[in-house]
């Protein structure tokens, strides 16, 4: 179900533009001759990936990266057709104590031949505006766009789940 | 059963202390208990190891022992039949339509598949109650109502039974879309996978009913020993053998079936009260007579042993059959050996109304290839008459279609979707 596929010079290009455009501090450099060299969404796998179900509006994405290689892997963007936009979320405290999520800041380190997990309560995918409903036993793609270009496709079922209904930062969506 | 065998008086306590030792030693059930007994019997305990070794036909009590989920069919039928089940019947929702059922079996099969290999199922909010497999299988079946919302071809007889004489069925008890027959060594597993798979039928079913059975765990005996109901009674003696060819034809056959059924087989469930207080009331020999087996060791009233075959024709001095013409046995046998059913049955023992002490009884599960003609032909005998009517009353009765098992990249009911 999970694969990979080098991203084209092209693609690596755009992807440095995007972060530029972004204006993030936090955001990593993006050679382009490493990506040609080695993706590193040669070296990135998920194991179970699953969506909460939701109607409308926001949900989030869940399961576990590991990077078989030596090198930190970084994501730095998700896409999906299921969501108009997703965020790489973590949980922090914030000022009165509470603990909410917010967009992390760097995107998602995968530590060289380690695991990085996304979990309710945790980092997650956030997914906004849902751009249909969610049923359980939905499957939908996500397209996982890494700090040197390349992409790493994967495919997550949705599953009714009545936790993950974490506080966001800003208040985005009261519902969720 | 093998006190024949071994000509060793008291088998049963043998094998007991043998499978404490196993259990405590494997998975680690009171280590203390474990020492003590292994104190009390020390003199015996070698050649007792030697025996188990010898056999190497008693499995690991260890609770991480796994049932194959994929292949050919589903698991939890012929599985050697465990300790605990709960049998529950789900009725559709308005809304689930052929795209939701796939949806539906989609998650359901993933969450088995994992379940039943010791594996948390994906946005478990218990994992750790899921590593403990204890041979967990999860076995899907399909109502009429369900093939009808999928556009499938129903096979002739998954239908209601026809009713019998002896039925008293309370609605409660019957029928249903999809049955999930859960069966594990141990119940927190069989609760845990029961709670899983229904917080991931609930935006698609309800729960119609909901049924708990149990047997001896292998832990105290030794598996394979054919059951005792709450009569007392062995109960399933004379039964088909998975892996047979009889099998084979009994349970996975009948080309007849519909295409999408092919390596699946039937299901019936018969709830049957057992009216204990009214057993009471019964001495030994007729509760013997009533089923025409001995209570000791199960053995026909014609025989010694559980397994010896029953001389139909013997009579006593006073020219009586020995085995009783209105006895459980002689009505439950056919001539006809095409009318034979698996059973995997399971007492149930449950709070009963106020007033009495007991609601007990048996689920009597049984998987034939073709309901109407193996199971009903038996069935109408025994409403015919059967002594052990007076005892037992069918309060319940459902009927489903075990579709076959799938590929790790498919799943249950795909050969129906």
């Amino acid at each position: 179900m999970t694969r990979t596929h080098t991203a084209p010079r092209l693609l690596v290009l755009a992807a440095a533009a995007l972060l530029a455009l972004s204006g993030c501090a936090a955001s990593p450099e993006v050679p382009a001759e490493t990506a040609v060299a080695t993706p590193a969404a040669d070296s990135l796998a998920i194991q179970d990936a699953w969506v909460k179900a939701a109607e409308t509006g926001m949900s989030a994405a869940f399961g576990t990266l590991e990077n078989s290689s030596d090198t930190d892997i970084t994501v730095v963007s998700a896409d999906s057709e299921a969501a108009t936009m997703i965020e790489l979320h973590e949980t922090v405290e914030d000022d009165a104590g509470a603990m909410v999520m917010q967009q992390k800041e760097g995107g998602f380190v995968v530590p060289a031949n380690g695991s990085y997990e996304l979990a309710p309560g945790a980092n997650h995918m956030m997914l906004m505006g849902l751009t249909a409903a969610l049923p359980a036993g939905t499957e939908s793609t996500f397209t996982l766009t890494l700090s040197d270009g390349s992409e790493f496709e994967f495919a997550a079922p949705a599953k009714d789940y009545a936790g993950a209904n974490e506080s966001y930062e800003g208040d985005m969506d009261a519902d969720q | 059963m093998t006190s024949a065998a071994t000509g060793d008086p008291h088998p049963g306590r043998r094998l007991s202390r043998r499978h404490l030792l196993l259990a405590g030693a494997a998975a680690g059930i009171g280590a203390a208990s474990a020492v003590g007994i292994d104190l009390s019997t020390r003199p015996a305990r070698s050649a007792h190891q030697a025996a188990g070794a010898a056999t190497a036909a008693v499995p690991a009590t260890d609770g991480t022992e796994t049932v194959t989920f994929y292949g050919a069919h589903q698991a939890g039928v012929d599985t050697r039949p465990q300790a605990s089940v709960t049998l529950l019947a789900l009725d559709l929702n308005a809304g689930t339509d052929a795209g939701a059922l796939r949806r539906m079996m989609r998650v359901l099969t993933q969450d088995a598949a994992r379940l039943t290999q010791g594996t948390a199922a994906l946005a478990d909010s218990e994992p750790e109650l899921a590593v403990t497999p204890a041979r967990l299988t999860v076995t899907f079946g399909f109502g009429p109502g369900l093939v009808a919302r999928a556009g499938g071809e129903r096979p002739s007889w998954l239908r209601p039974l026809p009713a019998f004489g002896i039925d008293r069925l309370e609605p409660a008890w019957n029928d249903g879309d999809l049955l999930l027959q859960i069966a594990a060594d141990d119940p927190v597993t069989v609760a845990h996978a029961t709670r899983m798979l229904l917080k991931d039928s609930r935006s698609f079913t309800t729960v119609r009913w909901r049924q708990t059975g149990f047997r001896r765990t292998p832990a105290v005996e030794k598996p394979g020993t054919t059951m005792r109901n709450l009569f007392g009674q062995v109960d399933g003696t004379v039964n088909l053998v998975a892996g047979t060819a009889d099998f084979d034809s009994l349970v996975w056959g009948a080309a007849e079936n519909p295409a999408w059924l092919h390596g699946g087989t039937g299901f019936v469930l018969r709830r049957i009260r057992m009216n204990l207080d009214k057993w009471d009331g019964l001495d030994r020999a007729g509760r013997e007579a009533s089923v025409g087996r001995t209570l000791a060791a199960g053995a026909p009233l014609t025989g010694t042993h559980e397994s010896d075959e029953p001389d139909f024709a013997a009579t006593t001095t006073i020219g009586f059959p020995v085995i009783p013409e209105f006895s459980h046995m002689r009505r439950a046998r056919s001539e006809n050996t095409a009318e034979r059913i698996l059973r995997r049955g399971y007492n149930y023992d449950d709070a009963p109304a106020s007033g009495s002490v007991s609601d007990s009884g048996l689920l009597f599960v049984t998987f034939q290839a073709d309901v109407d003609a193996q199971f009903v032909p038996i069935q109408r005998r025994l409403d015919e008459l059967d002594l052990l009517n007076q005892w037992t009353t069918p309060i319940g009765s459902a009927v489903f279609a075990i579709p076959p098992g799938c590929t790790a990249d498919g799943y249950i009911g795909d050969t129906l979707f």
